[in-house]
C-alpha cells in the first residue's frame, strides 16, 4: 500500500522509498525531518475542499506536512506485518 | 584564558527558541516566531559571562544537518564549518532542542557533537514538554551526550545563568564532547538519537494533545478554509473600522498643529515650510499609524501562534495551481507587512526557481506602506455606508485592493514559472509547529517596534522627501499680479509636465506625476506629496482648512482616483525593494526585469481602470 492510501489515523510503518522520483533537496529533507524507511506514520488531515493534497503527517512527535505527490512514493509495510 | 573573546553560535533544528534564547542573552530584539525558517541570515550579539567577560554571540538560521538544502540552511554550515569568509570557527556551540521533540532535535545535535567544538545544550522549552505531560532528566542526556545540558525556557528568561555557567566551564577548559559520536550516515544517528532520547524520558503521557484538537478544526478540509479566510477578511475590517476614531484624533491633532503654527509664526519662508511642508506632509501620513498598528496586531498574532504554518498548509493547493508551494505562502504573507523582509523569507525556500518566482511576486502583495495611499483613496471617494451586517463597503473596496493584489501575483507567477523561472514542480515539505499562546509582553514589543519604524519613516525619509518637494514647489516663486498659478510656475511642476504626457492616457493629472516622482523613495510619499503639493495650491482659506481627503475629493474624478488606486497595486514604488533584490539574486538582471514588468502592469492596470471606468460614466 502507498501512504497516499492510508486511511486517515491509522498508524503504519514505511515499508520503502523511492527516492529516484524525489528531487534530491527534497529526498534529503524528508529524510532529516524522519520520513524514512522504518519510520511509523499515519495521516492527520488531508489537503483542502476537494483537492486533498498536501497531506498533514504525523511522525514521531511532530506533524509534517508533504504533497500526495511525495506520499505516492512512499510505500507502507502491509498492516499485519508490522512487528 | 583565550586573549580574543570567543565566539559562540547558536545551532539547532528550525523552531528550538535559538533566536528566542539569543535575544534573553544578548538583549537583542531579533524576530522570533512560532514557524520553521523565521531567522535566514547570521545575526551577531554582544554577551557577557557573570564576572563580566565579553563573548560574541551568534544567531543562526535553524537546519537539520549540515548538508543544507536551502540558502538559510547554507549559511549555518558555513558558520560552523568556520568556511564564512573573513570569520573564523566558533571557539564554542550552543545546541538548542526543543524537549518536546527530542529525539528528532538530537539528529542534528549529534552530528553537531561530531565536529568536536566545546559545547553546551540548551534543553528548551521545558515548559511545553511538561505542559505535554513530559518528563525528561537532563543528568541522563548530559552523561549520554558527553556535554553539559541545561533546561531553559528562553521566553521566561529561566535556565540562563545555569547555561552561561557551563559556557564558561567549556571555553575555559577547552571541554570537547568525549562520546565517540562520529556515526557518518543520518540513518544511523537517528536511531542513536531515538534510543538517547527514550533514555532520557523519565514519563510521557499522548503528546501534542492541545495542538491536534486545534488543527482538527484549523486543518479541517472544509472549515479550515473557511476560517483563513474569514480571518482575513476580519483583518481588513477592522484596519478600517477599529482605526478610525483613532486616526481622526490623529488628524484633529495635526490640523490644530497646524493653525497653531499658522497663527504663532509670522507669514514667510518658515510658515509655509512648517505648515506647507512638514506639517500638512508628515502629518498626512502619521495619521495611518493606528492602521498599522492593527494590521501587524493580526500578522504577529498569526506568527506567534502557530496559525502562520497552517495558514501555509491551507494555501498550498492554490500556490501549487500556479507552480508555487506553501512554502512561498509564508515570505508572500510577511510581504503584506513589507516587501523586503519578504523577499529575505524567501532563503528559506530550496528550490531555486520557487525562490526566485517568489521574490519577483513579493512586491505585488499589498504592503503596509500603500495602506496610506489606499486608505486617503478610499475615504475621499467611495462612500461609507455598510452593504451587509457589520461590512462596511471601504472595508469592502480595500479587501479588494489586496485581493486584486493577490491574483496578479498568481497570474504572474503562473506565467514567470512557464517562462523565465521554468522548472520542475516543486514540492512541500514543513513541519507544523505546537501552537501557543502569544505573550502579551512580545506582542506589546513587536507593535512598539513596528510603530516606531513607522514613525522614524515618517521623520527622515518623508520627512526629507517632503521637504524637498516643498523647495521644488515653491520655488522659483510665480511673480506677483503674473496671474500664473505656483504649480505651473515652480521647479517641480516643470518637472511633472515632462511626465504628464505618458501617465495622461491613463487618467492621471500632473499633479498626480508630481506625487509619482518622490514616492519611489517610499510609497506612503504619495499621500505627503499630494498633502504638500495641494496645500501650496491652496487658493483661499477655506480650501487651505480642508484635510487632504476633501480636496482630492474635489480635485479629482472617480475614475482617476480608482486608476491610481490600481496603479499602485502593481507599481514598484520602493527603492529598497530594488535593492534587496538584486542583493538576493545577485546581480542587477532580475531588479531590472522587475522595475519593466511591474510599472508596464501598473500603467496597464491603470489605464483599463480609468477607460472602464470612463466608459461607464462614473
Ligand atoms: N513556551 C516556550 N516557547 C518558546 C521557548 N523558546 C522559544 N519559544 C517560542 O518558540 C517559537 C520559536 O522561537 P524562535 O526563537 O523564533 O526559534 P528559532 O530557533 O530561532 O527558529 P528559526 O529562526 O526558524 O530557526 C517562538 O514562538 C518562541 O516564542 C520556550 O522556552 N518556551
Ligand atoms: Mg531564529
Amino acid at each position: 500500500m502507498l501512504l497516499d492510501q492510508l486511511p486517515n489515523n491509522q498508524r503504519a510503518e514505511i515499508a520503502a522509498i523511492d527516492w529516484s522520483v524525489l528531487p534530491p533537496d527534497e529526498g534529503k529533507r524528508l529524510r532529516a525531518l524522519g520520513v524514512d524507511e522504518g519510520a511509523m506514520v499515519s495521516i492527520q488531515h488531508r489537503g483542502i475542499f476537494f483537492g486533498r493534497d498536501p497531506i498533514a503527517l504525523s511522525i514521531g512527535r511532530m506533524t509534517v506536512a508533504i504533497r500526495r505527490a511525495h506520499a505516492r512514493a512512499i510505500t507502507l509495510r502491509e498492516p499485519g506485518a508490522t512487528a | 584564558m583565550t586573549r580574543h573573546q570567543p565566539l559562540i553560535a547558536l545551532v539547532g533544528n528550525p523552531n528550538a527558541g535559538k533566536s528566542a534564547l539569543f535575544n534573553a542573552l544578548t538583549g537583542a530584539r531579533q524576530k522570533i516566531a512560532n514557524y520553521p525558517g523565521v531567522t535566514v541570515e547570521r545575526k551577531s550579539g554582544r554577551f557577557a559571562f557573570a564576572d563580566g567577560r565579553p563573548a560574541e554571540l551568534i544567531d543562526l538560521p535553524g537546519s537539520y544537518s549540515l548538508d543544507p538544502t536551502s540558502p538559510d540552511e547554507a549559511v549555518t554550515r558555513d558558520v560552523v564549518m568556520g568556511r564564512q569568509t573573513g570569520e573564523r570557527q566558533p571557539d564554542a556551540l550552543i545546541i538548542v532542542l526543543d524537549s518536546a521533540n527530542l529525539d528528532q532535535h538530537l539528529v542534528f545535535a549529534l552530528e553537531l557533537l561530531a565536529l568536536g567544538l566545546p559545547t553546551v545544550i540548551a534543553l528548551n522549552m521545558v515548559d511545553l514538554a511538561e505542559r505535554d505531560g513530559l518528563t525528561l532528566d537532563a543528568a541522563r542526556l548530559a552523561a549520554d551526550l558527553g556535554v553539559p545540558v541545561i533546561p531553559t525556557v528562553a521566553v521566561r528568561r529561566r535556565g540562563l545563568t545555569e547555561l552561561a555557567e557551563a559556557l564558561d566551564a567549556v571555553i575555559v577548559a577547552r571541554q570537547v564532547p568525549h562520546a565517540p559520536l562520529g556515526e557518518p550516515d543520518m540513518r544511523a544517528r537517528r536511531r542513536r538519537a531515538e534510543h538517547i532520547a527514550n533514555a532520557a524520558i523519565v514519563s510521557q503521557t499522548q503528546s501534542r494533545r492541545w495542538t491536534d484538537r486545534a488543527d482538527s478544526v484549523l486543518l479541517h478540509p472544509f472549515a479550515g478554509p473557511v476560517i483563513l479566510l474569514g480571518l482575513l477578511f476580519i483583518i481588513f475590517q477592522a484596519v478600517f473600522s477599529w482605526a478610525t476614531p483613532f486616526a481622526d484624533a490623529l488628524e484633529a491633532g495635526a490640523a490644530a498643529l497646524g493653525d497653531l503654527a499658522t497663527a504663532t509664526i509670522p507669514d514667510g519662508f518658515f510658515r509655509s515650510m512648517i505648515v506647507d511642508g512638514i506639517i500638512a506632509g508628515v502629518g498626512s501620513v502619521v495619521v495611518f499609524l493606528p492602521q498599522i498598528i492593527i494590521l501587524f496586531f493580526f500578522i504577529l498574532l498569526m506568527e506567534a501562534t502557530g496559525y502562520m504554518a497552517r495558514a501555509a498548509f491551507i494555501m498550498d493547493r492554490m500556490m501549487a495551481s500556479v507552480g508555487l508551494s506553501g512554502r512561498s505562502f509564508i515570505p508572500l504573507l510577511s510581504s503584506f507587512a513589507c516587501a523586503i523582509p519578504g523577499i529575505m523569507a524567501t532563503r528559506s525556500i530550496s528550490d531555486e526557481k520557487d525562490r526566485l518566482t517568489t521574490i519577483l511576486i513579493a512586491p505585488l502583495m499589498t504592503c503596509s506602506a500603500r495602506l496610506p495611499v489606499y486608505t486617503v483613496i478610499i475615504a475621499a471617494f467611495i462612500p461609507q455606508i455598510t452593504v451587509g451586517p457589520g461590512v462596511g463597503l471601504q472595508g469592502l473596496v480595500l479587501f479588494g485592493l489586496y485581493v486584486f493584489g493577490i491574483i496578479g501575483a498568481m497570474v504572474v507567477a503562473l506565467v514567470l514559472r512557464s517562462t523565465v523561472a521554468k522548472g520542475g514542480a516543486s514540492g512541500f515539505l514543513m513541519e507544523m509547529p505546537k501552537y501557543q499562546l502569544p505573550r502579551i509582553g512580545d506582542l506589546a514589543l513587536g507593535l512598539w517596534q513596528r510603530a516606531a519604524l513607522f514613525l522614524r519613516r515618517a521623520g527622515t525619509i518623508i520627512f526629507a522627501v517632503t521637504i524637498g518637494l516643498w523647495l521644488l514647489l515653491t520655488y522659483p516663486q510665480a511673480p506677483e499680479g503674473s496671474g500664473m498659478s505656483q504649480l505651473d510656475y515652480s521647479a517641480a511642476g516643470r518637472i511633472a509636465g515632462v511626465i504628464e504626457p505618458v501617465v495622461a492616457p491613463i487618467g492621471f493629472s500632473r499633479d498626480i506625476a508630481l506625487a509619482l516622482i518622490p514616492a519611489m523613495a517610499a510609497r506612503e510619499v504619495a499621500v505627503s506629496a499630494l498633502a504638500t503639493t495641494y496645500a501650496i495650491d491652496a487658493t483661499d482659506e477655506d480650501e487651505q482648512a480642508q484635510a487632504l481627503g476633501e480636496r482630492l475629493a474635489g480635485r479629482w474624478s472617480l475614475p482617476t482616483a480608482l486608476a491610481f488606486l490600481a496603479w499602485f497595486v502593481f507599481a514598484p514604488q520602493c527603492i529598497s525593494t530594488i535593492a534587496v533584490t538584486r542583493r538576493e539574486t545577485n546581480g542587477w538582471k532580475w531588479p531590472i526585469f522587475m522595475l519593466v514588468y511591474l510599472f508596464g502592469l501598473a500603467w496597464i492596470a491603470a489605464g483599463i481602470t480609468f477607460w472602464t471606468a470612463t466608459a461607464f460614466g462614473l
